[in-house]
C-alpha cells in the first residue's frame, strides 16, 4: 500500500463500523458552523443533497453550477430507479445483500466498508426522498412498488416512471432552494470552476468564470467539496448530456488530488445506435427492455442488408441465448455488451452502418398475445388477433420507451426489431476518496459518479442515484466535520492571498493561450476525433498495442489542438465556444491517463476487458493475485509520466468468486 | 450525410441573432443543404454552428444539454410554436423529418419580459428559480423522515402528483402566453405538492408565496387560453391552474398567515 494512501477506514466488524464511527467522530458545534464556510461545486443528486444539508446544520455554503439553474444537472436524464436495502417485498433483501450484490457486480474492485455504508443508508435515502414528496411509483394498496433489475436477485428497486433521476433531482433541488431561500447557501449559477486554491497544501477556494461575461472569480472557503459527475464525454458520444465534462476534477487531480482506476468505464448495451456522422449524443434505451426483447444477428453476412422480417427463424443467431444459457438476454451490461460488439466485428451487424443488433418483441408480443386470448376464451383467435392484444401488452409495460424509440428513428417497434448498439454511460473511476470521501489534499472532498469509491469495476442497475444521494445527505455531513473540528479558530478565508492570486494568473493564462491559438479546426472537431481514438483503442475491448498507439495519438492530437484550434470570440462575452475548448482540453489530458490505467491493468474484470486476459471461452479473466488493488494516479506536471500509487484492497466478508452466466 | 431511413433536404434557418456583432437584434438566414432528415433540431444547429465556426464566424448562441427531452434546458420558438410543431416534444427531440425540403424555418428566442434574452437564443429564466425558492418545496430536513411506508398513498393520487410534478421548467408555457404568465409552471409545483399529504401542511401558505413571488417578477396573468397546456412539451394539464386558485384563495381568506 503506498504510504500517500490512507482510507481511513474505523476499526470494529463490517455491520456496525459506519454506526460506532458515526457516534465518535468530532462533530463542529452550531455556533461554529455559523463560522465557517464549504464550497460546493456541481447540484447534480449528490451536490444538492450536500449542499441543502450542509445548509440545514447551520454551515455557510457557496454553491456553484455551470447550469442556468441548478435543476439542469445530468442526474435528471437518469431512467430506471434507485435501490434500496428496505425489504418491503418480504423476497430475503437485507443491507448485507444489497452490499454483497455490489461488491460482486462491480467484479471485487471497491472497498467493502464503504460499499457496506451504502448499502446502510440506502433506506434512509427512500424515507427522505418520500419526506419531500418525491412521487415514487405506489400499488393500489397504497403502499411503494419495486421492480427488479439486473445482476440481483430482489425487487428492491424504487421508481418514479421512467424518470427517477428527474423526480429525485427536483426533490434534492427543492430542498436546496429552502436553504437558498433561508440564505443559509449562495447559489452561484452559471459559474464554472476552472481550479482549484490550495493554501498550506489544504483545499481553501476555487477560481470560477461567470459564463454569462466571462469575468473571473475568487471564492474562499474553510473546505471544497466537488459533486461535479462523471467523465464519459471523453468518448465525445455517450449517453452523458452535452456539457458534462471532467474540467473541475480533473484541475483537483492536477493540484493534488489523485485519479482513481479512471479506465474503469461502464459501456451499457441498449442504446440506440449511431446514425450519422452528424450525431452529437445517445440516447439510452432502459435495461428494462431486456426482459422481453431477444436479441440478435442475422447468421449470414449476406443477410444483414434485408428487412428483419424477411429473414427466417432458421436464418437468425439469438447469440446471448446461445452463448450465455443460463442468463439469455439478461446477462449483466458489460458481457451484452461486448458480445455485441463481436458479432458486429463479425460483419454480421444490421442498419445502415453495420453496427447495430436487433431487439425483437415480436415473441413477447405473440406469447402476451396467446395469454390474453386464453384469458378471454378466445378459442379460434387468428395471428392477427393474438398480436393486437398482445402489442397493447408490451405498450403497457415498455409503451413510453417505444414512443421514444419510434421519436428518434421514425421505426415502429411494434412492427420491426429495434436497432441497438452499445454506448459510453457511466465511469466507475473518479477522484480517489478515503472513507470519509476525502481526497488526498486536505479539505477537498468528492461525492458521486466523480468519486470512484464504491462501484468497482461495474455499476449495478439503478445504484449511481444511490450513491449520489447517499454521499450528498447521509455522508459528507458528518465527515466533513473530520476536517473541520480542526479548523474551528481557522479565520475566514481571504481571496487577496497570492495562492488566490497564482491560481487566477493560470487560468487567465489557460484562456489567452487556447483564444490566441487562432488556428482552423473547432473544438469539436478535436473532440469528435479523441471520442473515435478512445472509443476504438480504449472502449469496450482493448488491449496492449492498441493502448500504446492510443497514447502517441492523444499526445499528437493535443499537439495539433494547440496549434490549429480556432475559438471565436473573446473572454469577456457569453462564449459556449470557448468554455468547450477549456473542457476538450483537458479531456484530452484525462484520455492520456485513461490509456495508461488500462495499459498497467493487466487483466479482464467488469468493465475493463483487455483481449490478451481471457479465459479458453473468451470470458473476462480477472487477476485477483496481482491486481486487486485501486489504482490511484499522481500528476507530476505536463508531459511527465503519472505515478501510480496502489491501495490493496481486502475483502474480509466475502470470497473472491469467478462471475460466470453461462 | 443522412442515415438510418432518412433522406436529405435542403432548408433555410431564419434566427434571431442579439448581442454581440449583432447589437439589439435581428434575424439573419442560413442556407443549409443536405440535412438528413434523421438529424435532430439541435444537430442541425451543430451543423449549421460547424460551418459558422469554418468561416470564422460567432456561431449561433443556444441551450441544450441532456438533448433527451428531461433537463428543460433547450428552448427556441420554432414556427411561432416554443419547442416546435411536433406535440408534447422538447426541440431536442424534434427531427428534421418534420420539415418540408426548400423549408425556411423561423427561430426566435423565447420572448417575455420574465425572460431577458442573454445572446442570440438564450434567455434568462432565473426568475423560475426565484419562484420555487419562495415556497416550491416541502419543509422538512435531512434525518427527520418517518419510514417511507408510513403514510399509504392512494395509487391514482400519487400518479396525478407525478403528473404535474413531470414539469421540466423550461418556460414554452411563458413564452406560448400572450400575456406571458407563468401560471402553468408555477401551478405545477403548487399542485404537485397539494396533491400529496407530505404537502398538504403547507399548501396555502406555498400558494400564497409563490403566486406572489410570480408576480413580483413580472409574469404576467392568466386569461385561460390554454396555449401554455397546448405547447407543454410535458402536456402538463390547465386543472393545475385551478387547483392553485384553489389553494391561493384558501390562503388569502381562510389562513391567518401573510407572507
Amino acid at each position: 500500500m503506498s504510504d500517500k494512501l490512507k482510507s481511513n477506514i474505523p476499526d470494529g466488524p463490517l455491520a456496525t463500523k459506519w454506526q460506532e464511527y458515526r457516534g465518535k467522530m468530532p462533530l463542529v458545534a452550531p455556533n461554529n458552523k455559523r463560522n465557517i464556510e464549504i464550497i460546493v461545486v456541481g447540484t447534480g443528486l449528490a451536490g444538492a443533497s450536500a449542499a441543502s444539508t450542509l445548509g440545514e446544520l447551520g454551515y455557510n455554503v457557496k454553491c456553484f453550477t455551470f447550469h442556468d439553474s441548478p435543476r439542469r444537472a445530468h442526474s435528471i436524464a437518469a431512467q430506471g430507479g434507485i435501490n434500496a436495502a428496505k425489504n418491503y417485498q418480504n423476497d430475503g433483501d437485507s443491507v448485507y445483500r444489497l452490499f454483497y450484490d455490489t461488491i460482486k457486480g462491480g467484479d471485487y474492485r471497491s472497498r467493502e466498508a464503504n460499499v457496506h455504508r451504502l448499502a446502510e443508508v440506502s433506506r434512509d435515502i427512500i424515507d427522505q426522498c418520500v419526506a419531500q414528496g418525491v412521487p415514487f411509483a405506489r400499488e393500489y394498496g397504497g403502499l411503494l412498488a419495486n421492480r427488479s433489475f439486473g445482476g440481483v436477485q430482489v425487487s428492491r428497486t424504487f421508481y418514479a416512471r421512467g424518470q427517477t433521476g428527474q423526480q429525485l433531482l427536483i426533490g434534492a433541488y427543492s430542498s436546496l432552494s429552502r436553504q437558498i431561500s433561508r440564505g443559509s447557501v449562495k447559489m452561484y449559477n452559471r459559474h464554472e470552476m476552472l481550479d482549484l486554491v490550495k493554501i498550506d497544501g489544504k483545499a481553501r477556494g476555487i477560481i470560477t468564470r461567470n459564463l454569462l461575461n466571462g469575468k473571473i472569480e475568487r471564492h474562499g472557503a474553510h473546505c471544497v467539496i466537488i459533486a461535479t459527475g462523471g467523465y464519459g464525454n471523453v468518448f465525445y458520444l455517450s449517453t452523458n448530456a452535452m456539457m458534462s465534462n471532467v474540467s473541475a476534477a480533473w484541475r483537483t487531480h492536477r493540484r493534488g488530488a489523485f485519479m482513481a482506476n479512471p479506465c474503469f468505464t461502464q459501456i451499457h448495451p441498449t442504446c440506440i445506435p449511431v446514425s450519422g456522422d452528424y450525431q452529437s449524443k445517445l440516447t439510452l434505451m432502459s435495461e428494462s427492455l431486456r426482459n422481453d426483447g431477444r436479441v440478435w444477428v442475422p447468421k449470414k453476412r449476406e443477410d444483414c442488408g434485408k428487412n428483419p422480417l424477411d429473414i427466417k427463424e432458421e436464418d437468425r443467431d439469438y447469440y446471448l441465448e446461445r452463448i450465455y444459457p443460463a442468463f439469455g438476454n439478461l446477462v449483466p451490461r458489460d458481457v451484452a455488451s461486448r458480445a455485441a460488439k463481436y458479432v458486429c466485428d463479425e460483419g454480421r451487424g444490421v442498419g445502415s452502418t453495420g453496427l447495430a443488433v436487433y431487439l425483437d418483441f415480436a415473441s413477447a408480443i405473440m406469447r402476451y398475445g396467446r395469454e390474453q386470448a386464453n384469458q378471454k376464451g378466445m378459442v379460434n383467435a387468428t395471428e392477427a388477433e393474438i398480436k393486437a392484444l398482445g402489442e397493447k401488452v408490451v405498450e403497457g409495460k415498455y409503451g413510453n420507451l417505444f414512443e421514444m424509440y419510434e421519436k428518434i428513428t421514425d421505426d415502429n417497434p411494434y412492427k420491426t426489431p429495434m436497432r441497438i448498439y452499445p454506448a459510453v454511460h457511466y465511469t466507475m473511476g473518479g477522484i480517489w476518496v478515503d472513507y470519509n470521501l476525502q481526497t488526498t489534499v486536505p479539505g477537498l472532498f468528492a461525492l458521486g459518479e466523480a468519486n470512484f469509491s464504491d462501484h468497482g469495476a461495474n455499476r449495478l442497475g439503478a445504484s449511481a442515484l444511490m450513491q449520489g444521494l447517499a454521499d450528498g445527505y447521509f455522508v459528507i455531513p458528518y465527515t466533513v466535520g473530520t476536517f473541520l473540528a480542526n479548523e474551528i479558530r481557522t479565520p475566514k478565508i481571504s481571496t487577496d492571498s497570492p495562492e488566490f492570486e497564482q491560481a487566477e494568473a493560470d487560468v487567465k493564462a489557460r484562456i489567452n493561450n487556447v483564444l490566441g491559438v487562432n488556428g482552423d479546426q473547432s473544438v469539436e472537431s478535436f473532440h469528435r476525433r479523441l471520442g473515435k481514438i478512445m472509443w476504438e483503442y480504449c472502449g469496450m475491448s482493448r488491449n496492449a498495442e492498441g493502448l500504446k498507439k492510443a497514447r502517441k495519438m492523444i499526445r499528437e492530437l493535443r499537439d495539433e489542438f494547440k496549434k490549429d484550434v480556432f475559438v471565436p470570440g473573446s473572454n469577456e462575452e457569453y462564449n459556449p465556444e470557448l468554455e468547450k475548448a477549456l473542457r476538450v482540453a483537458d479531456f484530452m489530458e484525462l484520455g492520456e491517463l485513461m490509456v495508461c490505467d488500462a495499459l498497467d491493468r493487466n487483466e479482464s474484470c467488469g468493465g475493463h476487458f483487455r483481449e490478451e486476459y481471457r479465459t479458453e471461452e473468451g470470458e473476462a479473466a480477472r487477476n485477483d493475485a496481482d491486481y486487486t488493488y485501486v489504482a490511484a494516479w499522481e500528476f507530476q506536471g505536463d508531459d511527465q509520466d503519472w505515478i501510480l500509487n496502489k491501495e490493496e484492497l481486502t475483502f474480509e466478508n466475502v470470497e473472491l468468486k469467478t462471475r460466470s452466466y453461462k | 450525410m443522412a442515415g438510418g431511413n432518412g433522406k436529405s433536404i435542403n432548408i433555410k434557418v431564419k434566427v434571431w441573432r442579439e448581442g454581440g456583432d449583432f447589437g439589439s437584434g435581428k434575424f439573419e438566414t442560413y442556407d443549409l443543404a443536405d440535412i438528413g432528415t434523421d438529424m435532430s433540431f439541435l444537430e442541425m444547429f451543430d451543423v449549421l454552428n460547424e460551418k459558422l465556426v469554418s468561416q470564422k464566424k460567432t456561431p449561433v448562441a443556444f441551450e441544450h444539454d441532456c438533448r433527451e427531452g428531461i433537463c428543460g434546458t433547450c428552448s427556441m420558438v420554432i414556427n411561432g410554436q416554443p419547442h416546435g410543431p411536433m406535440k408534447g416534444t422538447t426541440t431536442c427531440q424534434l427531427h428534421m423529418r418534420s420539415f418540408k425540403d426548400g423549408a425556411t424555418i423561423v427561430v426566435e428566442p423565447f420572448r417575455a419580459k420574465s425572460f431577458p434574452v442573454i445572446r442570440d437564443l438564450v434567455v434568462d429564466r432565473s426568475s423560475f428559480d426565484a419562484i420555487i425558492q419562495a415556497g416550491g418545496y416541502i419543509s422538512v430536513n435531512t434525518g427527520q423522515a418517518q419510514d417511507g411506508n408510513a403514510v399509504p398513498i392512494e395509487k391514482d393520487t400519487s400518479e396525478k402528483a407525478f403528473d404535474a410534478a413531470a414539469c421540466i421548467g423550461c418556460g414554452a408555457c411563458v413564452a406560448a402566453c400572450p400575456n406571458s404568465a407563468a401560471m402553468l409552471f408555477t401551478s405545477a409545483k403548487v399542485s404537485h405538492l397539494a396533491t400529496l399529504p407530505q404537502g398538504e401542511v403547507e399548501a396555502k401558505k406555498r400558494a400564497l408565496a409563490m403566486v406572489t413571488q410570480m408576480d413580483k417578477e413580472g409574469f404576467g396573468f392568466c386569461s385561460n387560453i390554454g396555449a401554455c397546456e397546448a405547447e407543454c412539451p410535458k402536456e402538463i394539464s390547465i386543472e393545475n391552474i385551478a387547483k392553485m386558485n384553489r389553494e391561493y384563495l384558501g390562503g388569502v381568506f381562510g389562513s391567518e398567515k401573510t407572507v
